[in-house]
């Protein structure tokens, strides 16, 4: 961390003090929960943060059957606020993610305005403490308005209120060569990271979907692997020749994963993350041309799913990263051309985890609370987030529930967007408690309203 | 047969069979005095066009007038730069209007489809070209027209020539024409050439010349120009000396051999003047045709099990 951190009194210590309201006094005594799966043990909670003690009147959560695991950190969230309230507001979207059991996402910039100014990114930082459900960290464009040309003010993001160490065009990829190695070196200046949407724009005008068998049978535009994969291939170079900190957004590709794999097995700085719909989903869905599946980048085949699968299994991809993309009715009830591409993922993301990399021997608990909360605390740079369920570590935890099973259900959510293309799955597990900074923001498997 | 015509890949052999020989007995009431059948009075056919395509809109047009049904033709804009009404919008003003048929012609692949399972509407849903998917009642045609000019389809080989990317009556033809048991072969250069075509049931050529003289038939596809600009080929020149079907080439074809083009054409492009105006050509008799199987599927999917063709006086129903 910088030294900025010290300097400005830490968004967590006074957060806290302010959410002192609802969800409970701040002391718990968690009974009998299986800590990252393993054995039962009660925790204890004093005043947000965790304590080798019970503490006297503190309120009880039976937690017996259930999973405690540090609360959930989200690299990749699009919020929307400001600009597309229609789809999604930071406080509908951070219920969603404490639904989800996170404590903390990253708001993507491609809001309107773009969160491309000091004054954005603490516009959305605001928004977040003042919803109360989970730590809302934005992030920073990489080039003005997201558009390609020229640098953002990076240093002035990452000096504001809200400590911007992430930056990120998501949505566009910085496809100019030389404006990626400057941006790249530039946020060495603040210990940034830059987080790639890789996706050649020449090889993919007009793309639809996965280019494949399913693409040539339903006369979709096909959007060629190579076009992620030419990309991700450029930037581990420049990463590595600028010693500078790349983040790989969402890769898909089972190409991807080996390039990544081979950067990683170089030492240079490169982080990769994958969604839960490319653990999960293929572009076999697309032939019904129902937009819900229409998302970028797009669902791939089983051989990408099995390698990102692989990958995530050997750490080669280091986080789950939802992509929560929410869209009105609108966007999704029209033709697959004109739809909107994205995707909710925040309340599903750990149940569809379990599903595909637990109940197939690929990650324990352990493994799934360092890809979904421990090294994404650790690519943005949050303190307080991914820590050991410890005394003296904030009291940030979800307990989750992993012999339930649901059904997915869009009417249910509480994202204001529905275009979950889960609806009508059966997944398993369930989230019981999310608890930030020892404060309840779910209980019982019910969102507290703050 | 299903509720909607929406591809080629959903008619098996037997429906595929019914239609082309529904289209046979419909065929000849166009050599009456009156071309009028009173099957589908009282039933409302919409030809919904969000491209315009006057020669397919005209032959469903005049499909369904032959078949005594009401018809409202509805011209949507929007496209995807210039957004209209809305499919959704349009398809619930269709459904208020009582239609029992929309015929959808849709710039965008899958428009067909989404407006037949979307849960908008009722009625029946006939793909009159979607985007580059599929374009089913082309194909019927094409094939009611080979029927009739080389007898039954099975082992019958056929060539399909030119942009097949883009073509969305090379997808029907490739689908229809391997169900009724034909042969195909795709000949296009590899810029044009669908990816993973190997999974398609039928084989594939970049080189027309060899592929000539074992066809039955060969069905050129209209090269649009703006290709060249997106660099699929160098020059037209180059396309039509490698893969434009002259009268030199057409020669090297067997001599009971027919060559099809669905329209509009390129001359001297995709193909000369010489071969689209040569007694090989089909190209009239498709446009003919093409009445005869839209009828037939407008019959079927409308009709149901009554007899496509009564006397005047029993009404066209038992
Ligand atoms: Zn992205």
């Amino acid at each position: 961390m910088s030294e900025l951190a010290s300097e400005k009194p830490s968004p967590a210590a006074d957060a806290y003090t302010e959410r002192q309201r609802g969800g409970g006094s701040g002391n718990w005594t968690i009974r009998g929960a299986r800590i990252l799966g393993g054995e039962a043990r009660d925790l204890f909670i004093r005043d947000g943060v965790f304590v080798a003690e019970e503490v006297r009147g503190a309120q009880v959560v039976d937690a017996d059957g259930l999973i405690a695991l540090p609360g959930l950190v989200d690299l990749h969230t699009h919020l929307r606020e400001p600009g597309r309230e229609d789809a999604e507001t930071v406080a509908t979207g951070s219920r969603a993610a404490a639904a989800g059991g996170y404590t903390a996402v990253h708001a993507m910039a491609n809001t309107d305005p773009v969160a491309d100014t000091a004054g954005v990114v603490e516009q959305v930082w605001r928004l977040g403490r003042e919803a109360g459900y989970c730590d809302v960290q934005p992030v920073g464009a990489v080039t003005v308005g997201i558009a390609g040309e020229r640098l953002a003010e990076l240093g002035a993001m990452a000096d504001s209120a809200a400590r911007v160490r992430v930056f990120s065009d998501d949505g566009h990829c910085v496809s100019d060569a030389a404006l990626m190695r400057r941006a790249l070196e530039y946020v060495k200046a603040f210990g940034g990271v830059v987080a790639q949407h890789a996706q050649e724009p020449r090889l993919t005008e007009g793309a639809q979907m996965n280019e494949g068998e399913v693409s040539s049978a339903l006369g979709l535009r096909g959007w060629p692997a190579v076009a992620e994969e030419a990309v991700i291939a450029r930037d581990v170079l420049l990463a590595a020749h600028t010693g500078s900190r790349l983040h790989v957004c969402h890769l898909s590709t089972a190409g991807s994963v080996e390039l990544v794999r081979w950067a990683k097995s170089k030492g240079y700085p490169v982080t990769a993350e994958v969604t839960p719909h490319h653990l999960l989903l293929t572009d076999d869905l697309v032939r019904g041309y129902d937009p819900v599946y229409k998302v970028n980048p797009p669902l791939r085949t089983q051989a990408d799913v099995e390698a990102v699968r692989a990958g995530l299994a050997d750490g080669t991809i280091d986080v789950v990263a939802t992509d929560h993309a929410p869209h009105p009715v609108e966007a999704k009830d029209c033709e697959w051309a004109v739809a909107a591409m994205g995707m909710l993922g925040l309340e599903t993301a750990l149940s569809v985890v379990q599903h595909t990399m637990v109940e197939t021997g690929l990650l324990d608990w352990a493994g799934v609370a360092d890809r979904m909360s421990v090294r994404a605390a650790a690519i943005g740079s949050l303190d307080g987030h991914g820590r050991p369920l410890e005394p003296g570590e904030p009291a940030n935890l979800v307990l989750l529930d992993p012999a339930a099973s649901r059904t997915i259900e869009p009417a249910e959510l509480h994202s204001r967007s529905r275009n979950t293309p889960f609806a009508g799955l059966k997944l398993p597990g369930a989230v019981r408690a999310t608890f930030l900074r020892g404060t309840a923001t779910v209980l019982e498997g019910k969102v507290i309203d703050r | 047969m299903k509720r909607h015509l929406l591809s080629t890949a959903d008619l098996s052999a037997d429906d595929a069979t019914l239609i082309l020989d529904t289209a046979a007995e419909l065929a000849r009431i166009a050599d009456r005095p009156i071309k009028k059948l009173p099957t589908l009075r009282g039933r409302t056919v919409v030809n919904l066009f969000y491209e315009d395509s006057t020669r397919t809109r005209i032959s469903f047009e005049t499909a369904a007038k032959r078949l005594s049904a009401d018809v409202i033709n509805f011209s949507a804009k929007g496209s995807s730069v210039s957004k209209g009404e809305s499919l959704k919008d349009t398809a619930l003003t269709l459904e208020a209007m009582g239609a029992d048929a929309v015929v959808v012609r849709h710039w965008a692949s899958g428009g067909a489809y989404r407006l037949a399972h979307a849960g908008w509407i009722r009625s029946a849903v006939v793909n009159a070209g979607d985007g580059t998917h599929e374009h089913p009642t082309q194909a019927l045609l094409d094939a009611y027209t080979l029927r009739s000019r080389l007898g039954s389809l099975e082992g019958r080989r056929i060539g399909i020539v030119g942009d097949v990317l883009h073509s969305r009556v090379a997808r029907s033809n490739v689908r229809l024409l391997s169900t009724l048991g034909a042969e195909v072969t795709l000949v296009a250069p590899p810029t044009l050439m669908p990816f993973a075509v190997e999974g398609w049931p039928c084989s594939s050529s970049y080189d027309l010349d060899p592929v000539l003289p074992k066809l039955d038939a060969v069905m050129m596809l209209r090269v649009q120009r703006e290709r060249m600009d997106q660099a699929f080929f160098p020059t037209e020149r180059e396309y039509s000396r490698r893969y434009g079907l002259h009268a030199q080439r057409m020669a090297a074809l067997p001599e009971h051999a027919v060559v099809m083009h669905p329209g509009p054409m390129n001359r001297g492009l995709e193909i000369s003047a010489e071969v689209a105006d040569s007694t090989r050509s089909t190209i009239t008799e498709q446009v003919a045709n093409g009445v005869s199987v839209r009828m037939a599927v407008l019959y079927l999917l409308l009709g149901g099990s009554e007899p496509a063709i009564g006397t005047e006086n029993e009404g066209g129903a038992k």
